[in-house]
């Protein structure tokens, strides 16, 4: 139907291609689809409990929840998009990706484009309220590129060379000084964790892995020595060692979201019945803080049911990338899973206060048009990783 | 690939898996090994709200002149919790305060209390709001004095000083207009009670003042705007342990009406002579109303109502004294829209309309005698004149009561008499009510009066609901008047049982005075004004408005009020231009000349018709003037009335005369239509502009001693 549709580009007659559609659905890894679609589902309830007591005096009480739910469907067209492009013509303009990604990074900083949120210059406006942040796709660029750059030796030599990192690193390392001009620190840890786990994974030398673990932890302490990171970064990502020191605001919320978890229980307060959650006690508790709804309302049982529903997620995209036929595929499929997982910690870990607080959204779960756009195509990407491996043992 | 790269992703698994392991281990300890903990926390935490009032809107004149408006004030307030942290609870800090504001100390201590506390006075003394709101505890503190205080905070802790914006009255051209405007007072239990448990930021709180009266109630939502509020998470100590929100006050917005400051003081000084002239005739003139209504669309431009307070003193809270002394005065009622009064021979355009609906010769010859015998009573002229054969239109100036009674009793025969029934046609009563009378108005203000229509209707009705009361007085027989009065409990007896018996009769005396405007029809100078203007413009009864134009208070026009038509007068085309012919008559050969010799009435005809009601319990008749100009092309009607002021020739013309001359520009036989009260001449088409800052533009510039609209930072 689209000039995107493998078929067209590699030429093969009609017949076959109504073949592989049949094979494209029998094909497709259903745990994963299904795991992926169930913590979505999963996910909007708690947008809708979470944003009821907010909207309650506006003119449609469930406009946030609609809205959620139209980027939801967004999100699972651009996933299935992603798992139908053909796999050389995606590595082919790997590059124009990458290149526009940056770009779209910069809008932010133009005047009447960016706004300014929760102190991160990160996002774009649209029309009709809708927000766009480019550095979710930023992650998705990085992981291409960076795949694309350390496979390209694939078949002859079995590790990539030094220039071949070092190119590597300068792709991460470009988004990831704009990002962090943006003060989006938790984008920024992520993307760094996102391309330690890529070079680890392409059989680079241990120096390099080993050198880059201890450049990043020396670089934050430095940061935080040399007041490089403002006061309020610091406030944030040290308020998680002593919430209940003082009420100002960073550590207010990490007090706030633990009082939340922890007095769900075993079996929670129940659906729409959490008293921090209804009383906004929780800031920003449709997003950066919704798994404050689930620990509340449905409690240690359901914060574990929707861990495990993200754990076959990951579970099922290392499975990918262990499979994979080529480095490349084996590469992005280990970008995701670490993007993925880096992310879920660092969210679950903020509200539970083992992790500093930082603004990122819960894959899957948190309000928010382009994570979820983002973590479609992710698991879009996966999904063609896995069909590419399959379609080759057809030809 | 290399083993190595199998390796390593691997290890990635495997960090993946203790990650979430992590976190379900750290989860397992906080939700079910420490519940009872965070359970606890979650039941301590609760809401706190610190609410500042938005500053209300300004009521404007047609020209923009704000007739209510509003001032800073120095406010100095307390805040309750850090005053308690002092060592001796605060009792220093406030001997110290009292003496800085020379107030008793008590007064302090007493405004500190919460009401319903222990050893609290009754509001307004305690503090009926939150504890965590700094407590105001005097307005109108001297500049000097603030400063010293905040120049020695450690002296005075939590004591501060704040502008706030208190109602004001800039009385343009020494306006009152008082019943209009209406005045604030705090919230009442009902009100509060009404609207449940809303959580809406705009909600009414305890400590709220509200319209009570006038415009300030009936647009109160609209002038209040939404209060700032701070939300404050605070622990079961009191403490305060975050801010959950906090929302900006939204302005309230302005009112545009079509009043004009500068007309509506010339109507209230005109009514006050009115009252005036009637004392000087010996008459007590005790009460009386004039409302100014544009014809060709039910604008109100002016309305007064004698007597009058002054409306500045409900601002701060009036003392039960005050209050008593307003209601005895009984001069909180507008008579303008909510007194009843009796229409007399105004009431007669009514009669003559249904004549001619009811295919009488308008143009025939009526007898005039000087009285009509019906049994043992007797109908008489005023001042018992008798006039021969004469037209209708001479009736109508002259008055003649006979002429109107002659038409009314061929009604009621063609009725059925007096068998007839409820269903019965009642000509004049069916053209009242389509003239708008016995319902109400519709008028943007509160509390206005129906009125009642003299009708076999009204009789029926009003029997069924006094039957009871009736028929048991006359079986006991005035017990307690007897003791003293025999012969007039004998009466009351006779007339209860009479009206026990068959007080729902339409009887033909009753036919007769509903005629001319007396029995049972009660009218409101307003409605009366109402159906003076729907003769006016052809027979549209409009809605009477005084609010024309919503507007933000950064001058932006949110909403446009468009008239609104209450009901047509369906009388054929004809008997409305015999009335638009006849009326001019009033004025120039009739009851109404008088007041009017001198006046340019060949270049402004004005049509009038005069009326001295009589009313029960022998008090002097009350005087109407009833009328609307230019007679030819009529634009505005106005009627005034003074009870117990004698004739309406006589004690309202007048003032009614001088009312048009300041409209047209009239001085002696001269018309200068610049010299209007009225700014070019009309009322405005146009809206007043304001400012985005919320300063309106009046015509007199910004000199004319209107003070600024919003609380500005102190010097």
């Amino acid at each position: 139907m689209s000039k995107f549709s493998s078929t067209e580009v590699i030429g093969r007659p009609n017949t076959r291609s109504r073949q592989r559609g049949a094979a494209y659905w029998r094909e497709l890894d259903w745990v994963l689809l299904v795991a992926a679609l169930a913590t979505t589902i999963f996910g909007s309830i708690l947008v809708w409990s979470a944003s009821r007591s907010d909207m309650a005096s506006a003119s449609d009480p469930q406009s946030y929840l609609k809205r959620h739910l139209v980027n939801v469907a967004v999100g699972i067209g651009l996933g299935f998009l992603a798992s139908r492009i053909d796999y050389r013509w995606l590595r082919a303009y790997t590059p124009i990706i990458y290149g526009l990604s940056v770009f779209t990074l910069l809008l932010p900083f133009v005047p009447g484009i960016g706004a300014r949120i929760a102190g991160a210059r990160a996002w774009i406006d649209l029309p009709g309220g809708f927000t766009l942040q480019p550095s979710e796709f930023a992650k998705i660029a990085v992981i291409l590129m960076m795949a694309a750059v350390l496979s390209e030796k694939q078949d002859s030599e079995s590790e990539p060379r030094d220039s071949e990192v070092f190119v590597s690193l300068g792709v991460a390392a470009l988004p990831l000084l704009i990002i962090l001009v943006q003060n989006d620190t938790g984008t920024v840890l992520i993307l760094a964790s996102v391309a330690l786990s890529i070079i680890a994974v392409s059989g680079a030398r241990t120096r390099w892995v080993i050198g880059l673990i201890a450049g990043a932890v020396a670089s934050i302490m430095v940061a935080i020595q040399l007041g490089l990171l403002k006061e309020y970064q610091v406030a944030r990502l040290t308020s998680f060692i002593n919430p209940s020191a003082d009420a100002s605001s960073g550590a207010w919320n990490a007090n706030q979201a633990r009082i939340a978890i922890g007095g769900g229980g075993m079996t929670g307060y129940g659906l729409f019945e959490g008293p921090q959650t209804q009383g906004s006690f929780v800031p920003v508790n449709e997003s950066d803080f919704i798994f404050t709804v689930v620990g509340e309302e449905l409690g240690f049982i359901g914060a574990i049911v929707l861990i495990v529903l993200l754990g076959v997620i990951l579970a099922r995209g290392i499975l990918i990338a262990l499979r994979a036929d080529d480095l490349y595929g084996r590469l992005v499929a280990t970008g995701v899973v670490a993007w993925l997982a880096f992310q879920m910690f660092e969210n679950i870990g903020m509200s539970i206060g083992i992790m500093p607080i930082t603004g990122i959204p819960l894959p899957f779960v948190s309000a928010g048009g382009t994570s979820m756009m983002a973590c479609w195509v992710a698991v879009g990407l996966l999904e063609n990783v896995r069909l590419h491996g399959t379609r080759k043992s057809f030809a | 690939m290399s083993e190595r790269s199998t390796l390593r992703l691997i290890i990635l698994g495997v960090l993946v898996v203790s990650l979430l392991g992590t976190l379900v281990a750290r989860l397992f300890f906080l939700q079910v090994m420490s519940e009872d903990t965070y359970r606890a926390a979650a039941q301590s935490n609760t809401v706190r709200e610190i609410v500042h009032p938005a500053v209300r809107g300004l009521i404007l004149d047609q020209a923009g002149r704000p007739m209510v408006s509003n001032r800073t004030s120095l406010v100095v307030t307390i805040d309750r919790p850090t005053l308690q942290r002092a060592k001796d609870g605060g009792i220093h800090v406030i001997e110290r305060l009292a003496k800085a504001l020379q107030i008793p100390a008590s007064q302090i201590s007493d405004r500190l209390k919460t009401c319903g506390a222990e050893g609290a006075k009754p509001p307004p003394i305690c503090w009926n709001g939150s504890p965590y709101q700094p407590i105001p505890i005097i307005n109108d503190v001297r500049a000097a004095t603030a400063l010293e205080i905040m120049e020695n905070r450690t002296e005075f802790p939590g004591v501060t000083a704040r502008l706030d914006a208190i109602r004001t009255y800039p009385s343009p051209f020494a306006v009152n207009a008082a019943h209009i405007l209406g005045y604030l007072g705090p919230v009442t239990e009902q009100q509060l009670e009404k609207q449940g448990d809303s959580r809406e930021f705009d909600r009414l709180r305890r400590t709220d003042v509200v319209g009570r009266s006038g415009l300030e109630s009936e647009y109160d939502t609209v002038l209040r705007g939404t209060p700032a509020v701070t939300t404050l998470a605070v622990d079961t100590g009191g403490a305060v342990t975050g801010t959950l929100d906090e929302k900006p006050a939204v302005p309230g917005s302005y009112l545009v009406t079509s009043l004009d400051a500068k007309l509506q003081s010339v109507v209230e000084k005109q009514l006050a002579d009115a009252v005036q002239r009637a004392r000087d005739q010996g008459y007590p003139g005790d009460s009386g109303a004039a409302v100014v209504i544009d014809v060709r669309n039910g604008h109100v431009l002016a309305m007064a109502s004698y007597p009058t307070y002054d409306p500045k003193i409900w601002v701060g809270g009036v003392s039960k004294k005050q209050f008593q002394a307003l209601m005895d005065s009984d001069s909180l009622s507008s008579n303008a829209i909510q007194g009843l009064f009796a229409p007399g021979s105004t009431y007669k355009v009514i009669s003559t309309a249904a004549a001619g609906k009811e295919g009488f010769d308008l143009y025939g010859q009526y007898r005039c005698p000087n009285q009509i015998k019906l049994g043992s009573q007797t109908f008489r002229n005023f001042e018992s004149a008798a006039y021969g054969r004469i037209s209708l239109s001479r009736a109508l100036e002259v008055s003649c009561n006979t002429v109107f009674y002659g038409i009314a009793d061929k009604f009621w025969i063609r009725g059925g008499g007096p068998d007839s029934t409820k269903d019965s046609p009642d000509p004049i009563a069916e053209v009242a009510r389509m003239f708008g009378l016995g319902s109400y108005t519709g008028i943007d203000l509160p509390g206005e009066s129906a009125g009642r229509v003299s009708s076999r209707l009204f009789k029926g009705a009003n029997w069924e609901a006094k039957k009871e009361v009736w028929c048991q007085n006359a079986v006991e027989g005035y017990p307690e008047t007897r003791k003293t009065d025999p012969a007039l409990a004998d009466y009351f007896t006779a007339l209860d049982k009479e009206n026990c018996a068959d007080g729902f009769r339409w009887r033909e005396g009753d036919a007769l005075n509903a005629a001319i405007g007396q029995g049972d029809t009660a009218v409101t100078p307003l409605q009366l004004a109402m159906v003076y203007a729907a003769i006016a413009n052809g027979g549209t009864v409009y809605e009477p408005q005084i609010v024309k134009a919503i507007m933000g208070p950064d001058g932006k026009v949110v909403k446009e009020v468009s008239p609104k038509v209450k009901s047509k007068v369906k009388v054929p085309r004809a008997t409305m231009n015999f009335l638009q012919a006849s009326l001019p008559g009033v004025t120039t050969d009739g009851s109404g000349e008088t007041p009017f010799i001198g006046f340019p009435l060949d270049r402004i005809p004005v049509a009038s018709k005069t009326g001295s009601a009589q009313v029960t319990g022998n008090k002097v008749s009350t005087s109407w003037f009833a009328s609307y100009a230019p007679a030819d092309k009529p634009r505005y009607a106005i009627v005034m009335m003074v009870t117990q002021g004698g004739t309406g020739s006589k004690t309202s013309g007048p003032s009614v005369r001088n009312i048009y001359e300041a409209l047209f520009g009239v001085h002696g036989s001269n018309i200068d239509p610049a010299s209007s009260v009225l700014v070019s001449g009309a009322p405005l088409k146009a809206l007043p502009n304001v400012a985005p800052d919320g300063t309106p533009e009046t015509p007199e510039g910004s000199s004319s001693g209107v003070q600024s609209t919003r609380p500005q930072a102190s010097r």
